[in-house]
């Protein structure tokens, strides 16, 4: 308590002292004199610890803080400029930016840092303390404790102890640096490694703790990494499942092989496409999104029933042909996309929503648009399942699959349930394509590079399970960006392909295979 | 009426075929001698074309021992087992349709069997005497340049008849060659079957009981996957439990 | 085709029309050559676009020809013979490289030019022996064919049929497309390999190159067409024919049916092979491009075309083809991929015999 007091005394006193007064007036004229006097001016600004130094040095860091040519310092706002030390407006004809050099923007960022550690914003004093952190210099110190004995938010704290250890580490204590070992060691940062590494070079003395500090570190960092690794095959493996799920209904459920599947992702990412821009400057403009999804869905399962009603049906019993066919059907399709829209690609814009990155616990990192596409490929597959299992339409496609002639006979109008099958599956081409767009460039040939992909899954997880499909889609996501640090995206990819031909060899029907005499037919 | 005493060609012992949880074969024991005819019946789902898949190579069993002479056949494919001797009859006529019947006949006939020896094969004249020999055997003659689509199902099921010659083996699995024949044709059939059995084993599955009477030959009834009995027609005819399983209760 | 039939008279005058027209193609795309030796004012002159031109074609043909011997007769439908085109094409294409020795940019006696580039020391072991050219010839048959010995091995053996098996084989395709795009597998990259110099001592941009390159491939076309006529009238020939029909009755005959798709799909994959041994000094250039699936699916289609199960019918096909290929893509460079998919619907709907289907009435094989 009584240190805390005295820190608040102290930092009342940093703020507000006549030393730190001079400090900021005294520090302006050598902005902009030479890189050597700016670098020291940012300095004495950083340590004066007074606010009225963060939009300057802000300024700095954004180029548009002006030095005219009696000396003065202007911050520019456009055209018009204010003086830095008055804040009364001023004319900024002549005057010269503040030019920066190396040494200038390391001064800049630890005296950045150490003004904002001091922010009513608790956005930019998170954003200090790591820049503090990096900075990991001992000067520091006092400000970090001064900053620490303020914060409040627990998360900013602890970012404030692993700066602090940090400057510690740089300081002269010895009992200091080795509780700042301990404390870097626990942070599992590839930073705290970095510093952690400098300080064994500076001081051949703290070799011995610093080793079992980097080797705590390493492990957590090899944790994360192999979490992260599951995380991004996840998120692969729901685009995979997104891509296959349509061609689970049309190839695994009805037989009927779709090459223009592809082509029916690529519609449905332009569906999306043309969903945002209809939707542009309307108030429902940040939902296009979301609403998209119905439009692709509508859209592509249209386009789907067309080709069964127009085509395939002509060709079912002889697969080859209809393999044949709707490769050219998906030809057509990228084709007319490519003369309608350009061969370039278009944009997609996430929802502010979907954007930034999410911390999960263990310090994970995952893109948002990446959590979302995780969750709506379940949803979809879970959606799909219950479409099958609990609708009129799924019963009806179940029994047509299973015995056509007796379907007939019962009343269903097989012709029907077939297309609206095929309009199904190809509207689940049309979903994945709306999550594609988020990740992936909306161009004609977006669909060529996901349908390989999507019949190995159906192919790996047993053709006719959905459940295979959800297995085979994860499954191989995981295998891939495991593959990948190792053996490079091209290779890794070359790997799975080769791994799924070998194990067909020993199940030939896939992962979830159907047996007994329905499996023969 | 059965064949050579205690010379079994094949031999069936324990097996169970299971899909799924669904028992198609359950523990099925069968001997088949040496020059035996013998007619296999049963209710449909008893298990008798998966009993010669099983043989055939087709299926292949969760358990027991299938041997063909001295040969597991539970360790070889179709076309070893086919090398070997065993030739089969599909209860859906099946061969080639975009061949002609000669040529069908011609693909079944005893020979090498390997590409090479397929690419250099000559028709030689004797092959071809046997050839016409076996189309007049199954009455065809007149129709060896068609192809076999366009024959009519009577006429497919002599053809296969006829392959199933052309291949000489010695033991032939004939699933219900008689549907779509005319009586006439019928009896011919059974006469056939009764002339090639003595040289060769002969395992006829039929529904068509008048026939199998007209074989004149031991019977085994098959029922959900196991042997339900076994002996001359007139024995299995008045054995209560195939009443029972034919006629229900 | 059994001697114990007797041909139906108007099947036989078709035949013999067709053979006659047949004659009379091979006797004109034979005369090419010369006819382009002419003095330019000549009527008959043929221009130097064209002999170029044909002679790819010519490939394409043989290429068309081995895909109808896998799919026509044995029912497999690879899509990814381009693969074992563009293979065959890569060992002529090393061969050419070693060729072109120090008159590469860097002047290197032994490495080309892009491995000068990528800092190699020396040649990787794999590119050992390809400056003779028997060596070359012989790689452009066995790499095509071992790879399709193991990939048929392995597909046919687990009985992957229909279009499980065109979908592997166009992953397969695929699969060495993005292999041959990197650069660290010493085959060029992205860029492939061109700039070639000559060839058996030839320099490769005269006339007399080309009429040699342009005989070659036509005597390679002919000598594919009368093998596979060879088998197709042989009993291997009905086998395959069966085993297209119903796999599985012909096991029941005893027939190894691995075996024989194995023959014909390795011995097609070699021919595939040869045939892009032969384009890639006549275009002057080859790249990963090559295996992109949408080339090897785009030779099926000449096949499908001309009519499949016809050996004459899939040379027509790849002609006619690529014939409007070259008609459109200059006419109208945006309307080809429309023609060509237009191609892909139109033949499988309403001509699923090909253009040969309209020859005959009744149907062959």
């Amino acid at each position: 308590m009584k240190r805390f007091l005295l820190s608040c005394f102290l930092a009342l006193l940093l703020m507000t002292s006549g030393r730190a007064q001079e400090g900021f007036v005294a520090a302006l004229p050598g902005l902009g004199a030479s890189f050597g006097e700016t670098a020291s001016a940012v300095e004495k600004l950083g340590a004066s610890g007074d606010p009225r130094g963060l939009p300057i040095l802000k300024a700095l860091q954004d180029g548009t803080l002006l030095r005219a040519g009696d000396g003065r310092i202007l911050l520019g706002q456009g055209n018009a400029a204010v003086d830095a030390a008055t804040g009364a407006a001023a004319p900024a004809d002549g005057a010269e930016p503040v030019r920066l050099n190396n040494r200038v923007r390391s001064a800049l960022r630890s005296a950045l840092g150490q003004l904002q550690l001091l922010s009513p914003d608790a956005t930019e004093r998170a954003a200090a303390a790591d820049a503090v952190f990096r900075s990991a210099s001992a000067e520091n110190i006092r400000l970090i404790d001064t900053a620490l004995a303020r914060e409040t938010v627990p998360a900013i704290k602890e970012k404030l102890r692993l700066a602090l250890a940090a400057a510690q580490l740089a300081g002269t204590e010895a009992e200091a640096k080795r509780q700042a070992i301990t404390t870097l060691g626990h942070a599992g940062s590839t930073e705290a490694r970095e510093i952690l590494l400098k300080a064994k070079a500076a001081d051949a003395s703290l070799a011995a703790p610093i080793d079992v500090a980097l080797t705590e570190i390493d492990r957590s960092l090899a944790y994360r990494r192999a979490a992260e690794t599951f995380v991004q095959g996840l998120s692969l493996g729901s685009v995979l499942l997104l891509a296959a799920l349509g061609l689970a209904i049309t190839f695994g459920v009805m037989g009927v092989i779709n090459m223009a599947h592809g082509e029916f992702v690529m519609l449905g990412a332009y569906a999306t496409f043309l969903v945002q821009e209809a939707l542009r400057g309307t108030p429902f403009a940040p939902w296009a999104l979301p609403l998209a999804i119905p439009a692709a869905f509508l859209i592509t399962a249209a386009v789907g029933a067309l080709l069964e009603r127009g085509f395939i049906r002509h060709l079912y019993g002889r697969p080859l042909e209809t393999l044949l066919m709707t490769f050219g059907v998906g030809m057509v399709l990228q084709q007319a996309i490519r003369l309608g829209f350009g061969a370039q690609n278009r944009e997609v814009i996430s929802p502010p929503w979907m954007q930034g990155t999410l911390l999960l616990p263990g310090g994970i990192a995952m893109t948002q648009n990446r959590l979302w596409i995780i969750l709506f490929g379940i949803l979809v597959f879970l959606l799909v399942v219950a479409a099958i299992r609990f609708t009129r339409l799924g019963l009806e496609m179940r029994a047509v699959v299973q015995n056509r002639r007796i379907a007939a006979t019962m009343g269903i109008r097989t012709g029907r349930v077939d297309a609206l099958t095929f309009a199904f599956g190809s509207g689940l081409a049309g979903l994945a394509g709306v999550a594609l767009s988020q990740i992936d460039n909306v161009s004609p040939n977006l669909g060529t590079g996901y349908i390989i992909d999507s019949f190995m899954v159906v192919v790996f997880g047993g053709v006719g399970s959905l459940f295979g499909t959800l297995v085979g889609a994860l499954t191989l996501g995981i295998i891939n960006k495991v593959l990948e640090p190792y053996a490079g995206a091209v290779l890794a990819k070359v790997f799975v392909l080769v791994a799924i031909m070998l194990f067909i060899q020993r199940r030939p029907r896939g992962l979830f295979a159907l047996k007994g005499r329905a499996a023969e037919a | 009426m059965s064949g050579g005493a205690g010379n079994p060609i094949l031999y069936l012992d324990g097996v169970s075929v299971v899909f799924d949880g669904f028992k198609a074969l359950n523990d099925l024991s069968l001997i088949v001698e040496a020059g035996e005819l013998r007619a296999i019946i049963g209710p449909n789902g008893a298990g008798k074309t998966t009993m010669m898949d099983v043989i055939t190579g087709k299926t292949r069993p969760t358990a027991g021992t299938v041997r063909f002479r001295e040969h597991d056949l539970t360790r070889l494919d179709e076309a070893a087992i086919a090398t070997l001797g065993i030739g089969r009859k599909f209860q859906k006529p099946t061969m080639f349709d975009a061949l002609t019947a000669f040529e069908n006949l011609e693909l079944a006939c005893k020979a090498p069997r390997g590409p090479l020896a397929c690419l250099r094969w000559v028709l030689s004249p004797a092959t071809r005497r046997r050839i016409e020999g076996v189309a007049e055997e199954i009455g065809l003659t007149s129709r060896l340049g068609d192809r076999a689509g366009v024959l009519s199902h009577g006429q497919r099921q002599w053809l296969e008849i006829g392959m199933l010659l052309m291949q000489d083996p010695e033991l032939l699995l004939v699933d219900e060659p008689v549907a779509g024949m005319t009586d006439q044709e019928t009896e011919h059939t059974a006469d056939l079957l009764r002339r090639i059995a003595g040289e060769r084993s002969v395992v006829v599955v039929e529904h068509d009981l008048e026939f199998v009477r007209a074989l004149g030959c031991k019977v085994t009834v098959l029922c959900e996957g196991a042997m339900l009995s076994e002996g001359s027609i007139d024995h299995v005819q008045n054995d209560p439990r195939v009443i029972e399983v034919y006629l229900g209760r | 085709m059994t001697p114990a039939e007797t041909p139906a008279p108007e099947r036989g005058t078709a035949r013999l029309a067709l053979r006659l027209l047949l004659m009379a193609a091979i006797l004109i795309l034979a005369m090419l050559p010369v006819l382009n030796q002419l003095p330019v004012d000549s009527a008959l002159h043929v221009s130097d676009f064209i002999v170029s031109i044909g002679g790819k074609w010519i490939t394409y043909a043989v290429l068309a020809l081995a895909i109808d011997l896998a799919w026509g007769y044995a029912g497999i439908l690879s899509l990814g013979h381009g693969a074992f085109f563009a293979l065959g094409g890569y060992a002529m294409g090393m061969h050419l490289m070693r060729l072109i020795g120090t008159r590469g940019v860097y002047g290197h006696p032994v490495l080309p030019d892009f491995m000068v580039f990528l800092g190699y020391k020396e040649l990787p072991w794999y590119w050992l022996g390809f400056e003779y050219f028997p060596y070359a010839m012989l790689m452009a048959m066995v790499v095509p064919g071992l790879l399709a010995l193991i990939i048929g091995f392995l597909a046919f053996r687990s009985r992957i049929t229909g279009v499980y098996l065109s979908i592997i084989t166009q992953a397969m395709t695929y699969a060495l497309m993005l292999a041959f795009f990197r650069n660290d597998m010493g085959f060029g990259g992205n860029n492939g390999f061109t700039d070639f110099k000559e060839l058996l001592g030839m320099p490769l941009q005269t006339a007399n190159a080309r009429a040699v390159l342009y005989y070659a491939s036509l005597a390679l076309l002919l000598v594919s067409l009368l093998l596979c006529w060879r088998i197709a009238a042989s009993k291997l020939g009905r086998v395959l024919v069966a085993i297209r029909d119903a796999e599985s009755r012909v096991r029941f005959l005893g027939y190894d049916v691995t075996q024989h798709k194995l023959f014909v799909f390795v011995l097609s994959a070699m021919i595939a092979g040869l045939a892009g041994a032969l384009y890639v000094p006549q275009v002057g250039i080859i790249n990963p491009g090559e295996f992109s699936p949408g080339n090897s699916i785009e030779a099926v289609i000449w096949v499908a075309v001309g009519g499949r199960g016809s050996l004459i019918g899939a040379i027509l096909g790849a002609f006619s083809v690529n014939a409007l290929k070259t008609w459109l893509t200059t006419v109208a460079p945006d309307l080809w991929l429309f023609a060509l998919g237009g191609l892909f619907v139109a033949v499988t709907l309403f001509l699923p015999r090909g253009l040969i289907g309209l020859f005959s009435r009744e149907k062959r094989a």
